[in-house]
């Protein structure tokens, strides 16, 4: 027994829906502040703001106990420039950060990071979450600390780019004493049971298997202060609204299958199934500002038709490991280790460009390897067992082939990047595209935070401690916005017309399946908004989208509140996909900071390039604005202004429960 | 006598990301509460391991393997065009993920 049609011959019938269906239900729930979203972000966020004293409830998609895209785990623990073993400012080292990603980052989140990542850490320890080599089982790993036992991380250890320094294969590059030594190993699994225990313990309210559908307005008016949200559970299709003086968005970020998507070879996309850009479509309804919508890259992670990301030898995490030849001669990419200052291969195209015209000559036999067989001892079990294990989708792969025979200590893995190529163009996510946030993480509509990846260009290198970080910011913040507020009203009207638009699709007897729409969209994203860009090609996607959504979206069917789930994502897709459409028409240029070759448009303009590009509706008209780059300001002192009574580590002891520790 | 053939449509590509052993699994379902995706539905038949209904949608997490109270009564099974390949260094032997 294990499958539907296993089940279908032993018991002659196929199973019922399992759950009890409650279409058209509706629960009513009052709280202080709503958090969208029970991931990393989410999650913290609900925890610092009850420890400041306020109602929290989360509303969630799945498990809070797994749920999100860190819910299996997180190796690294980035931009943690005041731990006791680092050798860097954090100002500093969040001003090397944000110059080192160019003209487009995100300066409040990078300075919140450097300044509270590691505060968040500790909190992570108290909650349970396993963060130093307590059971000693890495002694002698290179980074290793036998005072502290935390293990750190060659990433970022010479310098603050994935891109290794030039000069890295000369002697003596990144010697032990001069390291900046600001990221560190965690034992990421570890986190989203403890963050929900700590959420269950402080009494927050956790509606899981319930995704937020729409954030409510006052009057029902777009722009106006959000009030609550509604949300509609993924087993029963029961409908939740929440009424709340403050909504927390950290849900739902921009999806990697809005060119690609992939259902036939299995896990293929990146991230998980339920990053589905809902949160971008939920602001934007919601009428807040977004930005970096025109941006896009070509992702190289395992996003496309390669292999499933992690099961290759020298995809991210393989840590010291050496590349090397079917004839063991070693490669000279960076082994994204202590070696080469920790950069993440294979970002050095000249690297990358070296390697292929050794292979074409013949110097270098396919295919290639992980050399783990070569490494120390040690090493190879820290890279294998810490660092791959507790890496997202990494333990089931640490798991699976040790049980096999896999052996660090003898054998390599095959390497698949430079076999595969390039992904294809068309592999491309919007990542860095998001909500605007200022100082406080509130967005441009009033009441309405947000925090994690839904925030514009939310990306260290595994944006796990920004999720966490700039969640407990946003939780104190709403915190004490909310205080002494009185609770808002809700808007019937609005509810109706939003009750109305989810249910439609289950209504139906028949029509038109979510992945043959998934599947349209990613066409015309492909066809009309690939390598070559132009206005023309922009109307015509523009166009066929409007004709997706007058002849297929009416026709949208989903048979069971699962599906529902899947088809509201991809209504949340088609808004993604018009939203970025709309900012890359506004952008008449040709800029590599976002990827953009346009034929109409083929130069560049440094000036243009010096802003943001904002975006937001206003009765549904869409409507643009600029922000200069850098318009967070100096990034110290704007963060000691808008947090003079920020408390640090919280005392579990002092606990009041009325507290504000913000 | 012969099986019964029933009409049905090609099942899903992948079919089965992860292997249930029916003799370890308890039919606790706390796999089908943790998967973030729910790629499982409880059995209609208490106690039986789980039914495998939205294969095709599996991330491969691990999260079913990683929290299963029952050691080795859920096994990861990456589809066949995925499976992990290495080598044995000295020997140059060549491996498959079984």
């Amino acid at each position: 027994m294990g499958t539907w049609q296993e089940y279908l011959k032993e018991e002659g019938r196929l199973p019922e829906w399992p759950y009890p269906i409650r279409y058209g239900e509706e629960t009513e729930v009052e709280t202080d502040i709503l958090i969208l979203g029970g991931g990393i972000a989410g999650c913290w966020a609900a925890i610092s703001a009850a420890r400041a004293g306020a109602k929290v409830v989360i509303m969630e998609k799945a498990d809070i106990r797994r749920s999100g895209a860190g819910g299996p785990g997180c190796a690294h623990w980035c931009n943690v420039p005041n731990n006791p073993h680092s050798r860097v400012d954090p100002d500093e080292w969040a001003i090397r950060e944000m110059n080192a990603l160019g003209n487009y980052s995100n300066g409040i989140a990078i300075e919140i990071e450097c300044r509270e990542n590691y505060d968040t850490l500790l909190e992570m320890e108290q909650m349970g979450g396993k963060i130093r080599d307590t059971e000693d089982a890495y002694i002698g790993v290179e980074g290793r600390q036998n005072d502290t036992k935390f293990m750190i991380c060659s990433r970022y250890s010479a310098n603050n780019s994935i891109v290794a320094r030039k000069d890295w294969q000369e002697p003596g590059f990144n010697p032990p004493e001069e390291r900046n030594n600001t990221v560190l190993h965690v034992w990421g699994s570890t986190f989203k049971p403890a963050l929900k225990k700590e959420c269950e313990r402080l009494g927050v309210e956790m509606y899981e298997r319930f995704m937020a559908t729409c954030i409510l307005n006052e009057n029902g008016k777009q722009g106006g202060r959000a009030v609550g949200a509604t949300g509609i559970n993924t087993r029963t299709g029961e409908f939740l609204i929440v009424k709340a003086k403050a909504v927390i968005l950290s849900a739902g970020a921009p999806s990697d299958t809005l060119w690609m998507m992939d259902t036939e070879h299995g896990g293929l996309s990146f991230s998980s199934r339920n990053m589905s850009s809902a949160g971008l479509d939920l602001a934007w309804r919601a009428g807040a500002a977004l930005t970096m919508m025109e941006g896009s890259s070509p992702t190289t992670d395992g996003a496309g038709l390669g292999h499933k990301w992690y099961t290759g030898g020298g995809d991210a995490c393989y840590e010291n490991v050496h590349l090397v030849d079917a004839d063991n001669k070693v490669l000279p990419a960076p082994p994204q280790g202590w070696e080469d200052g920790g950069a993440l291969f294979p970002a050095n195209r000249d690297v990358v460009q070296k390697i292929r015209e050794g292979i074409e000559s013949g110097e270098y036999q396919l295919p290639l390897y992980a050399d783990f067989a070569g490494m120390k001892k040690e090493e190879a079990n820290a890279t294998w067992n810490l660092t791959l294990s507790e890496e997202t989708c990494g333990k089931p792969v640490v798991k699976t082939m040790t049980q096999c025979g896999f052996d660090t200590s003898r054998d390599q893995i095959l390497n698949y990047t430079y076999m595969e190529l390039q992904p294809s163009e068309q592999f491309r996510n919007g990542r860095g595209s998001g909500i605007l946030i200022d100082w406080d993480l509130k967005t441009t509509v009033e009441g309405l935070f947000a925090a994690g990846t839904s925030m514009f260009f939310a990306c260290d290198h595994t944006a796990h401690a920004l999720c966490a970080s700039s969640g407990r910011y946003a939780g104190r913040k709403a915190a004490a916005y909310v205080k002494n507020m009185k609770t808002p009203a809700l808007c019937r009207e609005q509810i109706d017309r939003e009750k109305e638009r989810v249910l439609a699709p289950a209504r139906r007897s028949s029509g038109i399946d979510w992945k043959e729409l998934h599947f349209a969209l990613n066409r015309v994203m492909q066809y009309y908004v690939g390598g070559y860009r132009s206005e023309r090609l922009f109307d015509l996607a523009l166009e066929e989208i409007r004709q997706i959504e007058e002849y297929a979206v009416p026709q949208l069917y989903a048979p069971d509140p699962h599906k529902l789930m899947r088809s509201l994502e991809d209504l949340s897709l088609i808004e993604h996909a018009k939203i970025a459409i709309q900012a890359m028409k506004e952008r008449r240029l040709t800029a590599r900071e976002l990827n953009v070759k346009r034929l109409d448009y083929p130069d560049s303009d440094p000036e243009e390039l010096k802003n943001y590009l904002l975006l937001h509706q206003e009765d549904g008209e869409t409507k643009f604005e600029r922000l200069p780059i850098r318009f967070w300001g100096n990034m110290k002192e704007e963060y000691e202004k808008h947090n003079p009574d920020y408390a640090g580590v919280y005392k579990p002891e002092t606990e009041t429960g009325g507290k504000d520790n913000g | 006598m012969a099986e019964m053939i029933y009409a049905i449509p090609n099942v899903q590509t992948p079919n089965a990301p992860v292997i249930i052993d029916p003799s370890k699994c308890t039919g606790c379902n706390t796999c089908v509460e943790i998967c973030q995706i729910d790629v499982f539905i409880p059995n209609p038949k208490e106690g039986e391991p789980p039914i495998i209904l939205h294969p095709e949608e599996c991330w491969y997490c691990g999260c079913c393997m990683t929290d299963c109270p029952t050691p080795g009564a859920i096994k990861l099974n990456y589809p066949l065009s995925l499976k992990p390949r290495w080598r044995t260094k000295a020997s140059g032997e060549i491996h498959t993920l079984k």
